[in-house]
């Protein structure tokens, strides 16, 4: 900051703390702002308010007392981050997993990632001053939170797959509530689209605004929606399919303007692209079990080093795990998708206005406690 | 009955007035807002809710005012009563029916103007006084709306001064009586752009109250509350109340210069205690009407941006309510006898 006064000696700036309770940060991240009025000259993302190691977590617990961890990263998509778990863990232990448990996996972590974007829609329009659309989306929430209850046994933090399969299998009610609630969430998006979308106000608060490059994206590491609203065309899904990905037919919607309006209307189309998926994966859903048929009771993976990447809601979650072959992991990194996201935040903020940057803020679609994890 | 007693029997009904009218006016609003949400908003305390302004208030009065470290004492004290007292002196020339006004003055429209610039300072003090940086941030931008918004306003109220020939209200009034197409939004003849003129004035009563889409002094998803940030207890509440005050009293005059006021659609006017009454009906149905429209608009659209609030107001509003102004003044000239 004194760099930054030394420079010009009439420039007066003031040190604003942007949370770590602020409404718009979600959360308790804290951004320190350098401010001259109200155009921002720094940003500095202070992090660490909920940090609880889960990575050290990882290292002194078995494989499998770690997986409920998972859920307690990325709240809002907790699903993708035990597929990340348990798909990695399979890779190294080499567990095969029956089809039909495949099939439950991508249809439940589809349906978590449109509930993750609903409430990322609603909390962003919140962010612009828009009250009302939030409950929209929470009411259609709501239902996805139902059918994943019946499945998964819990609404937020789910644990609900294991190391070979999934934990149990669905019942035939699941599919038809699935089936009712796609028709019904296509018929509310024209709604979406109306009041939201295409409403001026929205329009001129994030068209041009919050730019970031294609190569500011790169060198970040930004993955997700971020990254494809940049024009960066990267899906995990696609790039390094996993799981049985590669049986569905679907569309990776990818912005070139790089604006908020970009990212916005990437996670719009992506809802539309993930019921796509379930739909799909309902029709071609195989008869079977839905669990290995002799999982190994003690895993102990052998000796290496090994990486799985999935795609979170928010971009690609890759776990590494290093193994010593005992039942404990010898090292294990999480690579959390906000965490690049966010650090891109300081260099694409600056010589914004504050409004104009808490909107940038929210189409990255930020996750405190998976930052921090 | 003797004026001095009128008056003053007219000062309490217009505290009274401003006072409870605020109070349910907030539980319309978030009856409204529940509605408009899908939800049913307040029902816990009485039937439909209708009792919880009364335990908010009781429940803001009962708080300790204490003053926050660091804060100006004098202008934190006194700005919210810089809000609500122009807003309470503003009802004193308003006629909510033909004869049931306290005052009726012959520049009741300039008196009004002049006690409506007032409350820009209550925040402007509230905002710097509180020592809070989203505070001051909060107050600097609301000076800079005010005085956009003032302009506009003003050029269409004198716009309004002109094919009336009067600065009383209730002249006014009385210049749109018979049938609903007598209203003055709806007189072209008068002026080719009446009805852009009504939406230029109620768009800067909007702005001039800090209503959503312009709601930039509070913006609560950046300015945490704006100005109001530190006010704890009555600070608050008296706060709120002159906003809810001037909200009325904005479509309150929106009513009155465009909407005919107290007149009737249909030229009938009883005489006498009934006439009062009658008067009274249609200028609450028009003032509520607008209120609602006030309601429904900030739960439905986001928040505009600071620098689009700008650019609307001089970019847009400005040249229009100029060029409204030139041409009813050419009407008048070469039309003399519409």
């Amino acid at each position: 900051m004194n760099g930054l006064l030394q420079q010009d000696v009439n420039q007066e700036t003031f040190t604003l703390n942007l949370g770590p309770q602020h409404p718009a940060t979600h959360g308790v991240l804290r951004v320190k702002l350098v401010m001259d009025g109200e155009y921002i000259v720094e940003a500095e993302p202070v992090l660490g308010y909920i940090h609880r190691m889960h990575e050290k977590m990882g290292e002194n617990r078995t494989w499998a007392k770690f997986l409920p961890n998972c859920g307690r990263m990325d709240y809002l998509g907790a699903l993708s981050y035990n597929h990340g778990y348990v798909a990695a863990v399979e890779r190294a232990a080499g567990i095969e997993v029956p089809e039909r448990a495949e099939y439950l996996r991508v249809i439940t972590v589809e349906l978590n990632r449109i509930s993750s974007h609903l409430l990322w829609f609603g909390a962003f329009v919140l962010d612009l001053g828009g009250f009302t659309p939030l409950l929209y989306a929470f009411d259609d929430r709501e239902q996805i939170l139902d059918l994943l209850e019946s499945v998964t046994g819990s609404r937020l933090t789910y644990c609900y797959f294991r190391f070979g399969g999934v934990y149990n299998d669905i019942e035939d009610s699941f599919i038809t509530g699935t089936r009712e609630f796609i028709k019904r969430l296509r018929k509310r998006m024209p709604m979406y689209d109306a009041l939201v979308t295409k409403n001026i106000i929205l329009i001129k608060r994030l068209k041009d605004i919050g730019p970031i490059s294609k190569d500011m994206a790169r060198r970040y590491g930004a993955t997700g929606p971020v990254a494809r609203g940049s024009g960066i065309n990267f899906d995990v899904r696609k790039h390094e399919p996993y799981s049985v990905y590669p049986e569905f037919d679907f569309d990776i919607p990818v912005y070139e303007e790089g604006d908020s309006m970009a990212r916005y209307m990437v996670r719009m189309d992506e809802m539309e692209q993930s019921m796509r998926i379930v739909e799909q994966a309902l029709d071609k859903l195989p008869e079977g079990p839905v669990m290995a048929a002799k999982p190994p009771r003690i895993i102990k993976p052998e000796k290496g080093d090994y990486y799985h990447a999935v795609e979170a809601a928010r971009g690609s979650f890759g776990v590494r795990l290093v193994s010593d072959g005992t039942n404990q992991a010898y090292r294990l990194k999480l690579r959390s998708p906000t965490f690049s996201n966010l650090s891109l935040f300081n260099e694409a903020a600056r010589g914004m206005l504050l409004p104009d940057a808490l909107a940038l803020m929210g189409s990255l679609d930020l996750v405190i406690p998976e930052i921090d994890r | 009955m003797p004026e001095p007693f009128r008056v003053i029997l007219f000062i309490v009904f217009v505290m009274a007035f401003a006072g409870l009218n605020a109070a349910y006016l907030v539980w319309c609003e978030r009856k409204g807002a529940g509605h408009i949400q899908r939800r049913i908003g307040p029902k816990e305390v009485g039937p439909y809710g209708l009792l919880q302004p009364i335990a908010d208030g009781i429940k803001l009065m009962t708080k300790q005012l204490f003053l926050p470290k660091g804060v100006d004492p004098v202008l934190f004290m006194v700005a919210p009563l810089m809000v609500m007292v122009p807003a309470i002196m503003s009802f004193m020339v308003i006629p909510f029916s033909e004869t049931f006004v306290a005052r009726e003055v012959n520049i009741g429209l300039l008196m009004i103007f002049a006690f409506a610039s007032v409350n820009v300072l209550g925040l402007l003090l509230g905002g710097w006084g509180s020592a809070n940086k989203y505070a001051v941030i909060a107050a600097a931008r609301c000076v800079s709306q005010n005085i956009a918004y003032e302009i506009p306003m003003l050029i269409t109220t004198i716009t309004m001064v002109m094919v009336t020939n009067t600065m009383n209200l209730n002249e006014m009034i009385r210049s749109q009586s018979g049938w609903f197409f007598h209203w003055h939004i709806f007189r072209l003849d008068m002026s080719l752009m009446m009805p852009v003129a009504f939406l230029i004035f109620f768009i800067c009563s909007l702005a001039e109250t800090n209503r959503a889409p312009f709601d930039m002094a509070e913006a609560e998803s950046e300015l945490v509350a704006g100005a109001y940030t530190e006010y704890p207890g009555m600070g608050f509440g008296v706060f709120f109340m002159g906003e809810y005050a001037n909200i009325v009293i904005g479509c309150a005059l929106t009513t009155i210069l465009f909407l005919g006021g107290w007149q009737a659609p249909i030229p009938f006017n009883p005489a006498g205690f009934l006439g009062v009454i009658w008067g009274l009906f249609w200028f609450f149905l028009k003032l509520y009407a607008l209120i609602f429209t006030v309601i429904w608009i900030r739960w439905t659209y986001p928040r505009t941006q600071f620098y689009e609030l700008l650019n609307l107001s001089w970019k847009v509003l400005i040249p229009f309510s100029l060029f409204n102004l030139i041409l009813t003044a050419l009407q008048i000239k070469i039309f003399p006898w519409l």
